[in-house]
């Protein structure tokens, strides 16, 4: 039988942003894919140029709407290098909480988009609705739902009360025992297994040979989390990496499965650790010289390059996104897998794609 | 089998998690950031807002005394209403679309009775002087 190839989005039911693959079959079986970036690329990163250092916080949030609060983090950990402000230990704090929440909703969103693309509508539905707990924190400690705008160079904006952080906790004791409900569908279900259990394997030198970060990589057995280098305040906190060794689609939904509990006792660790004081400090002066800031995201670890010289614009910034480099475990996990089989294989390195081209 | 049961009929007693949007709507959080307003007697003109806005939404006129904001530029970033001095910058927290016609939201100051204009004057002068 001759070659076909098969053109894989822009569109498509199953991919929220636009990434095209060109997968060349065989029958029914995959030999190659090509991507193609380049459809949702807004020029971001000469944008920061002619903004002010101060303004470019707003504009790295809104890179990437699921994980916006740990650009502006990020962004806002490099210029705090650059002018060597301290932070106080309040604002510290609140970023990872803040942080973690955006985790939490960002892996719900992917468990429900998962669900989706195998066909499980009603196991995505009572995945979103308690994503949308979460939203509903965001929006009552932040103000806004998605890009929260609380980081800013120096600290943080906004400041969580008591009652609030009651209520946060009472909010995600309730996340808990929902998804330990949920849980068992995602991983013992015999129709989910079988769309899950053995798809798109990547073995650990494959991941390391193509660098994969984030879950990718803690799925297939590499113990690398930056949150453990003890970046804001995860050094205070106490936590180990969720790992696991199989590879394959199973592994990483375990993975990210496991991390939403993480996330929840690590914000519940936070709040429990809060010390009073100041959220943030008042800076003078313009930052000089480059950094490379990097901060673990939902989906891997995403790394900023900030070179400044002294005046209010940025001589360049450069933004390495977690979704970049996992597209190449992704060509390399295609091959020799069944055309059904892509939705869900492009679905779990969590792409996000307006990340990737900024 | 029993546990999808016990979530049939959980499912069938409990209320629905959405609501009929337009005819429903949830109370605002406090402090949600919904869209920018001016209490525009109070406003000095003194433009740290509009050096601050990211998405340089905001033209503040001295001279005409005249406040403008551009609802498609607007992010809702409510740094203008923490820079302003008079806090005289409101937000709203219900959330609405930003604008139905393309057009610049604009604020004119209307002359005041001659004494408070002395006053508000003297304000700008302060400004100056800092």
């Amino acid at each position: 039988m001759p070659k076909t190839v098969i053109p894989f989005g822009p569109q498509h039911p199953v991919l929220p942003e636009p990434l095209h693959l060109k997968l060349v079959m065989q029958d029914e079986k995959i030999i190659e894919a090509i991507p193609a970036i380049g459809y949702v690329h807004r020029g971001l990163e000469k944008l920061t140029e002619l903004k002010e250092f101060t303004q470019n916080v707003y504009v790295v949030e809104r890179i990437c709407g699921i994980c916006s609060c740990m650009h502006a983090m990020a962004y806002c950990q490099g210029i705090e290098t650059l002018m060597n402000l301290q932070i106080p230990d309040r604002a510290r704090f609140l970023r990872v909480i803040w942080a973690e929440l955006h985790r939490i909703h960002s892996h719900l969103l992917w468990m429900g988009l998962l669900a989706d693309s195998f066909g499980f509508e009603s196991l995505f539905m009572q995945i979103w609705r308690n994503r949308e707990k979460v939203m509903d924190i965001m929006e009552e400690t932040a103000g806004s739902r998605v890009i929260i705008s609380v980081n800013t160079i120096g600290g943080t904006r906004r400041d969580i009360s008591k009652e609030l952080l009651l209520k946060t906790k009472v909010i995600l004791e309730e996340i808990r025992e929902d998804m330990k409900r949920i849980e068992p569908v995602f991983l013992n279900d015999y129709t989910v297994k079988h769309r899950l259990v053995g798809i798109g394997t990547l073995t650990k030198e494959d991941a390391q040979r193509h660098c994969a970060v984030g879950p990718m990589a803690r799925a297939s057995g590499i113990a690398m989390d930056f949150r453990t280098t003890g970046y804001s305040a995860y050094g205070e906190l106490e936590f180990e990496p969720i790992v696991r060794t199989d590879g394959d689609c199973y592994a990483r939904t375990d993975v990210r499965m496991q991390e939403i509990y993480q996330s929840i006792n690590l914000i519940e660790e936070a709040i429990g650790k809060l010390p009073a004081g100041e959220i943030a400090v008042p800076f003078k002066g313009n930052p000089t010289g480059e950094v490379i800031s990097r901060v673990e995201q939902p989906r891997g670890e995403v790394l900023y390059y900030l070179r400044a010289n002294g005046t209010k614009n940025l001589e360049r910034m450069r933004v390495r996104t977690p979704t970049f480099a996992n597209i190449p475990t992704l060509l390399q996990m295609l091959p020799g897998s069944e055309l059904a089989d892509v939705p869900v294989l492009i679905l779990t390195i969590d792409p996000c794609i307006s990340c990737t081209e900024r | 089998m029993f546990d999808m049961i016990g979530n049939i009929f959980k499912n069938l007693a409990s209320k629905p998690a959405t609501r009929q949007y337009p005819t429903v709507r949830r109370a605002s959080f406090k402090d949600t950031r919904g869209h920018i307003g001016i209490d525009i007697d109070n406003c000095i003109f003194c433009g740290i807002c509009s050096k601050k806005c990211p998405s340089n939404a905001l033209t503040v006129d001295r001279n005409a005394k005249s406040w403008e904001i551009d609802p498609f530029k607007c992010i809702i970033c409510n740094v203008c209403e923490e820079a302003c001095p008079k806090k005289c910058i409101i937000n709203y927290e219900d959330y609405n679309t930003s604008a139905l016609i393309k057009e610049k939201r604009k604020s004119v100051q209307q002359p005041k009775p001659p004494k408070e204009e002395e006053q508000s004057g003297a304000a700008v002068a302060g400004k100056k002087a800092e």
